[in-house]
């Protein structure tokens, strides 16, 4: 018997079950929270920093996918604050490293680019820090272009949790971080990879490609298979 | 507690002059063997002084390695322990001068005042600095250790030891300034059968030794501390994050905690009650995020030391998801005290909702870099000009920086502030976990800024986007400032994007990282003006090449 | 009265978000009825002229020269727009900012060259170190990101600008 809670997200009643997130009761409701790390099926970390909302009573901003709703919260998830906030983060991604939309292959199927339209962010102020990364193409199938990471990982969650390889993890740290397999040597001489290529379905941008595909041919499948195999998981008691 | 370990025993002899046995010395000589004086060979000093001692015949002379004395910048630290007299920069050849001395003293004599530096302090959590061999389990219990455990374990319940806490008034020391009773009662009151203690170690201020002197010169009191935290929070391990950095002060702690484990202050049974805790050390990987208590968590668990957001808080998902008590070092070390004196004593001291004593690491532009510790109250001028002896070679004073990476620069007309959590936040800085370090006008505050954002965008773990590239495009911004590069519009982009990061950043690191830049704005805008609209540095740091300004 | 005088620019950019300019196909007559052409490589102006109402500026700012023409454009330019994602980001062009001008001339003009390997100094303008966004070097009026732009936005961009109304870019994205 789980307990139901209500509350308001921007004015609109709504419930959500104990132990539920604000994103999740959000998503239920059609209320539209921006987020990259998040994905459903995978846990969550509060990184990416767009899905910040305001509580009332609360004077921090709160990352709505890792707070968990309580009987009467008062949540705004959009103002002319956040607005601001959620631009200038995507603004920090797009200038971090070297995202050329124009010659991706995710080119329109880009959840960064896509968020960009969506906060109708139509340049960037800050300067483009364009540091010099890798590419890693030694993989049989796939490859990770570092200039378009945004750091989500996405693909370390769900290689660890779903697929239950954990190939990828991360190292270095500040703008250093990247993501990496096997305690950093090349993609293609790991030996944990599956080859299943779930780290390149959720990939956010087009940072996790398959190989051969051409400029914006990198159209992410749907991915409905994540909730149902974290259901999987769980059930088989892991 | 009458039979000393034999381990402490031994390793007493090797510094002691092996004469002294029974009867209390005539003449004692404390040299300071904590990292600084280590460092300018005080060791060489011991044993000289030791060998000395010896052919001369003085066989009711005792010849101890203590913990900080406090003044570093006058190290090697000698001090005749019954008249108060110290050898400041002492060298080998200072040793005779020593045993004269050491021979002068009468068993009628006393301390004598030592001088402002000392005379205007209040120890509590260094009480035992400089007085105590910190490898000596004897000497901690013979000024009063462990009887606060003692008394705690065999007369108290839980709930009194955090009433007694909480009647305090002691916050965390750590720098938050989070009530500490009241910390220990929500880990007492959490859900879990497994509970733990962490003492948070991880001292990563530029500038900052609070820490590290404690943990050098009296590691016994953290682990009484923590044993008390623990029996007053249902606890039965504990962990000491330290950082590897600290070589000194994590051999200590080890072996501080062999000997307590030997003698029944840790392990099973303590002092003959029921009472179980132990402690293990970690050790930091150079992390200065690793300070923050759920990156700290996480490094202790062995996985990427990296924060997470909170809540849930560590008091009630903290370690394994367990109930996590974490405080810091200097907290544990006014535990002992106020179980020993009283909440009232405790709470007798300091200001307003500011109770008790703060350590401060005096550093930068003052003639006394030391370790200090003040009631809390005290005027930042009676720090930096009573106690610290001023600034060096008569400079005008400038600012203070209070807070590390985090903080915040107070300028000169804040001087008569009297220092407590709530004064510093006002005027935009922040207490910190004590580090104070001291500027003349040789510093640039535009170059300062730059310095701390440097170190916040090398120390940010990558974890969540404001932080990783924000701290990073502030450098930018700053740096274009100090070449004489920026316009107004840059100014203006640089408090935007500070208050973004502030607001949106996921831990401490992140929200705190531009402090440094609105204090500087808030008291020195002037000087981040003469470097944008005039291309000139007023204090001449920063080299600004006159090319750019034509185009 | 006369009518607004438009211009474009086409700096380091490679002419596709002129060509998309030129996709508006008929609606080219009706900006065209209401305004004069007076500068672009669509037509045959030497020099860039006095007194310019709107100006579009394709491309990022490379070299020397592009430099120097936007100095000019932005002083002689009451509104100008920043056209495309190479004005805007500096995007493909600004794909060698990480490698540095030395490395990438010697890899274009010595290494993979096999016939008299030189790197060319005469004529060409000099790159500059890094290629920026427009608004990194004059102020910019209006952002219409896209690689290219659509013909409707700007159509639309153009339509609102000379109707003296600010410019709607409501489904303007970066890439296409």
């Amino acid at each position: 018997m789980t307990t139901v809670f209500t509350l308001q997200i921007d004015g609109r009643d709504v419930a959500g079950s104990e132990g539920q997130t604000v994103m999740e009761v959000a998503e239920e409701n059609g209320i539209d929270i921006p987020g990259l790390c998040h994905l459903e099926g995978i846990h969550d970390r509060g990184a990416c920093r767009l899905c910040m909302v305001e509580i009332a009573g609360t004077p921090k901003l709160a990352a709505a996918c890792m707070t968990t709703i309580v009987e009467g919260m008062d949540v705004t998830a959009h103002s002319e604050r956040l607005l601001e906030y959620r631009r200038a983060i995507t603004e920090m991604m797009f200038v971090e490293r070297n995202h050329v939309c124009a010659v991706c292959v995710a080119n329109n199927h880009c959840e960064l680019q896509d968020m960009a339209a969506d906060l109708e962010l139509t340049h960037f102020d800050l300067p483009r820090i364009s540091p010099k990364v890798d590419i890693d193409a030694s993989h049989r199938l796939f490859a990770i272009d570092h200039n378009r990471c945004i750091l989500c990982l996405r693909c370390v969650r769900v290689c660890d949790e779903i697929e239950g390889a954990h190939t990828w993890d991360v190292m270095n740290r500040g703008l250093d971080t990247r993501v990496q397999t096997d305690m950093g040597i090349p993609w293609g001489d790991s030996t944990t990879c599956t080859s299943c290529g779930k780290c390149v379905q959720v990939c956010p941008t087009g940072a996790l490609f398959e190989k051969g595909r051409a400029v914006a041919s990198g159209s992410k499948r749907q991915r409905p298979f994540l909730p149902w195999l974290k259901v999987v998981k769980e059930e088989r008691g892991q | 507690m009458s039979e000393m370990p034999s381990a402490a025993r031994s390793i007493r002899r090797r510094v002691s002059t092996e004469e002294i046995a029974e009867q209390p010395p005539r003449a004692s000589a404390y040299v300071c063997e904590a990292a600084s004086c280590m460092s300018a060979q005080a060791h060489d000093i011991t044993v000289r002084l030791g060998e000395r001692a010896a052919e001369a015949g003085l066989t009711d002379v005792l010849i101890k390695r203590v913990g900080c004395l406090g003044l570093c910048a006058a190290g090697p630290l000698v001090e005749i322990a019954e008249t108060a007299q110290l050898f400041e920069r002492v060298k080998p050849d200072d040793v005779e001068g020593i045993i004269k001395a050491l021979k002068k003293v009468k068993s009628t004599d006393t301390r004598q005042p030592q001088g402002p530096f000392f005379e205007k302090q209040l120890r509590v959590a260094t009480e035992n600095l400089g007085r105590i061999d910190p490898e000596s389990l004897d000497d901690f219990v013979g000024r009063g250790g462990y009887e606060a455990l003692k008394r705690v374990l065999s007369e108290m319940t839980s709930t009194d030891v955090r009433e007694e806490i909480t009647r305090s008034g002691l916050r965390g020391r750590g720098g938050a300034g989070y009530p500490t009773g009241l910390k220990w009662t929500t880990v007492a009151k959490a859900q879990g059968a497994q509970k733990y203690v962490i003492c948070n170690a991880d001292e990563g201020d530029p500038g900052a030794f609070m820490d590290r002197s404690v943990l050098e010169s009296d590691p016994f009191s953290i682990l009484e501390g923590m044993a008390i935290a623990a029996f007053a929070v249902h606890a039965s391990e504990g962990y000491i994050y330290c950082r590897a950095e600290y070589p000194l002060a994590v051999s200590r702690l080890r072996l501080a905690i062999r000997l307590a484990q030997r003698a029944g202050f840790l392990g099973a049974g303590i002092a003959d009650t029921s009472f179980n805790f132990d402690v293990q050390i970690r050790l930091g990987a150079g992390a200065f995020v690793c300070g923050e208590e759920t990156a700290l968590i996480a490094s202790v668990e062995g996985r990427r030391g990296t924060p997470r957001p909170r809540p849930p808080y560590p008091a009630v998902q903290g370690l394994w998801d367990c109930p996590t008590l974490i405080n810091n070092v200097e907290t544990f070390a006014n535990v002992g005290a106020i179980l020993r004196k009283g909440s009232e004593w405790y709470a007798g001291i300091g200001v307003g909702k500011s109770k008790g004593t703060k350590v401060f690491a005096l550093a930068g532009r003052i003639v006394n870099t030391g370790l200090v510790e003040v009631p809390m109250g005290m005027t930042l001028r009676e720090i930096v000009y009573d106690i610290g002896g001023g600034l060096i070679d008569g400079r005008p004073f400038k600012a203070v920086q209070t807070g590390g990476p985090s903080g915040g620069c107070i300028p000169a007309q804040l001087l008569d502030m009297a220092v407590s959590y709530e004064s510093l936040i006002e005027v935009g800085s922040f207490m910190g976990s004590g580090g104070l370090i001291v500027m003349d006008d040789t510093s640039c505050m535009v170059d300062v800024a730059k310095y701390f954002q440097d170190f916040c965008r090398e120390e940010s773990c990558g974890k969540c986007v404001p932080c990783r590239v924000g701290t990073t495009q502030l450098y930018m911004l700053l740096d274009l400032i100090t070449r004489g590069e920026a316009t107004l519009d840059d100014l203006a982009q640089l408090e935007r994007l500070a208050g973004i990061v502030q607001k949106t950043a996921l831990c401490g690191l992140g929200q705190g990282a531009p402090n440094p830049i609105f204090s500087t704005l808030r008291y020195f805008r002037d000087e981040y003006l003469a470097h944008i609209v005039d291309k000139v540095c007023p204090a001449g740091v920063c080299t600004i090449t006159p090319a750019e300004v034509t185009a | 009265m006369s009518k607004p005088r438009v211009a474009t620019v086409w700096l380091d950019g490679c002419s596709g978000c002129h060509m998309s300019l030129i996709d508006m196909d008929e609606r080219l007559l009706d900006i065209f009825e209401r305004a004069d052409l007076v500068y672009g490589p669509l037509v045959d102006f030497k020099e860039f002229p006095e007194n310019v109402d709107v100006c579009l500026v394709e491309g990022a700012v490379s070299s020397e020269d592009d430099l120097h023409k936007i100095k000019l454009v932005r002083e002689r330019t009451k509104t100008l727009v920043s056209f495309g994602d190479c004005a805007v980001t500096s995007n493909v062009p600004g794909m060698r900012n990480p490698i540095g001008v030395a490395p990438l001339l010697d890899r274009a003009y010595l290494e993979n060259v096999t016939l008299n390997p030189q790197i060319p100094s005469d004529v060409v303008p000099k790159l500059l170190p890094t290629s920026t966004p427009v608004h990194r070097v004059v102020k910019v009026d209006v952002f219409l990101p896209g690689c290219p732009p659509s013909a409707d936005l700007i159509y639309t961009l153009l339509d609102d600008l000379l109707a003296g109304r600010v410019p709607d870019v409501t489904g303007a994205r970066f890439g296409r």
